[in-house]
């Protein structure tokens, strides 16, 4: 049972990086006719479909040849590169994590099956290649499946950034008044950011009062309230007010279920209220000069 | 570092500079709180503009000043607190509660004038 762990008998045993050799060598040579099985096997698995035949085969024949050569010098850089390149091209046709990991099992398999009928009348060789061949071809399976992920969350990561730009601006209605909407859901991070530009925006735009809009806002945690709260002491520490507006129902029952202090916080309604408020804070008078027509 | 403390009608106006000792600040606490009747002024402003850290003396110091004037008569309002000193300080739970806030020198003057104005 002890040698039955799959290393090859060391009398006769060639090298694992000859064998490797001869897999590779053999990897070559049928090339054009592994690679057109190949093919033909990801369209059956309707993978890719994004593409047509034509990129298929191609990122096809490049793919095998990093692949073999992957396998040859045993090193992943390259490998790994071409797959962050791949990825790259790919992620924006909306091609899908499981036909990226499909289409390197697919040539995988292929790969195995052409060596099971090479060998197949040498067992112990076989098995030998095999034990060369599969760490690495796990490896290569490995290290473009990983690629393609990392690639994917850099892209994420790049959207959900410019999401967080864009989504909360710090607009000035009137002289020294600024308002801040917030729509969407807040987390630590985002909140964190929104006090960071509220306050630079009070102090560039030289704002008395600020409103605060959260009608937008479904939900708030204790963290989030928290932050709001310290956001409007903050504010006043740079002399500015802060109104809030449009508390929901269910952030109001938050907010007193959890106890956060809102003594220091000036609540009203609605936005429309809010900006009321401001303008009589800052001494506005709104007047109708005429029916509207 | 001593801090030099200015008279601008009936305002008296500190201004901090970016590096003062715990020694500055009492010093500065006591004078302020000295001239503000020997002068008969009727505010104190504190101007924190070329604070980049205010640590938790600094800012405890700011609201003894505060209610010190306060007992001695008059007002304090702290101007040019800068927007990441205000977070840090509201963080550390640091907010200066009683104590009137302005943007800037000129805010805390117009806020004084307007104070002044309904008081007379």
């Amino acid at each position: 049972m002890a040698k039955r762990d799959g290393t090859p008998e060391p009398k006769q045993a060639e090298e694992p990086s000859e064998l490797l050799r001869e897999l590779v060598a053999h990897l070559r040579q049928n090339r054009t006719q592994l690679r057109e099985e190949w093919v033909v096997r990801i369209t059956e698995a309707r993978l890719l479909t994004a593409m047509t035949k034509e990129e298929i085969f191609a990122e096809a024949t490049s793919v095998y040849d990093s692949y073999v050569e992957a396998l040859e010098t045993e090193t992943f850089e390259a490998l790994q590169a071409y797959a962050r390149n791949l990825s790259e091209r790919i992620i924006p046709r909306g091609v899908e994590t499981h036909e990226v990991v499909g289409i390197v099992l697919l040539l995988r398999d292929v790969l195995a099956r052409s060596l099971f009928a090479k060998y197949q009348n040498d067992f112990k060789k076989l098995n030998r290649i095999l034990d060369a061949y599969e760490p690495a071809a796990n490896r290569i399976a490995n290290t473009v499946a990983v690629g393609f992920v990392q690639e994917r969350e850099r892209v994420i990561r790049q959207q959900q950034e410019a999401i967080r730009e864009l989504s909360t601006p710090v607009l000035q209605v009137r002289e020294r008044l600024l308002i801040l909407p917030i729509i969407g859901v807040i987390d630590p991070q985002r909140a964190r950011q929104l006090t960071e530009q509220l306050l630079r925006g009070i102090r560039t735009n030289r704002a008395k009062v600020v409103v605060i809009d959260i009608t937008g806002v479904a939900a708030m945690d204790v963290t989030v309230a928290n932050h709001l709260v310290q956001t409007v002491e903050a504010s006043r520490l740079l002399g500015a007010t802060v109104i809030v507006t449009g508390l929901s129902p269910e952030i109001a029952q938050t907010l007193v279920t959890i106890g956060v202090d809102l003594g220091k916080m000036n609540t009203v309604g609605d936005l429309q209220g809010g900006i009321e408020q401001a303008e009589r804070l800052l001494g506005y008078k709104v007047e109708t000069l005429a029916e509207p027509r | 570092m001593e801090v030099p403390i200015l008279k601008q009608g009936a305002v008296l106006i500190a201004t901090f500079q970016a590096a003062l000792s715990d020694a500055d600040l009492n010093q500065l606490r006591m004078g302020l709180v000295q001239q503000v009747v020997k002068f008969r002024s009727r505010a104190v402003i504190v101007d924190v503009t070329a604070m980049d850290v205010m640590d938790s003396f600094a800012s405890r110091t700011l609201r003894e000043i505060a209610h010190m004037i306060r007992l001695r008569g008059a007002e304090t309002v702290i101007v040019g607190i800068q927007p990441e000193v205000a977070f840090a300080m509201v963080q550390l739970g640091l907010t200066l509660e009683g104590v009137a806030t302005a943007l800037d020198l000129e805010e805390g003057l117009a806020y004084l004038n307007e104070k002044f104005k309904t008081t007379n």
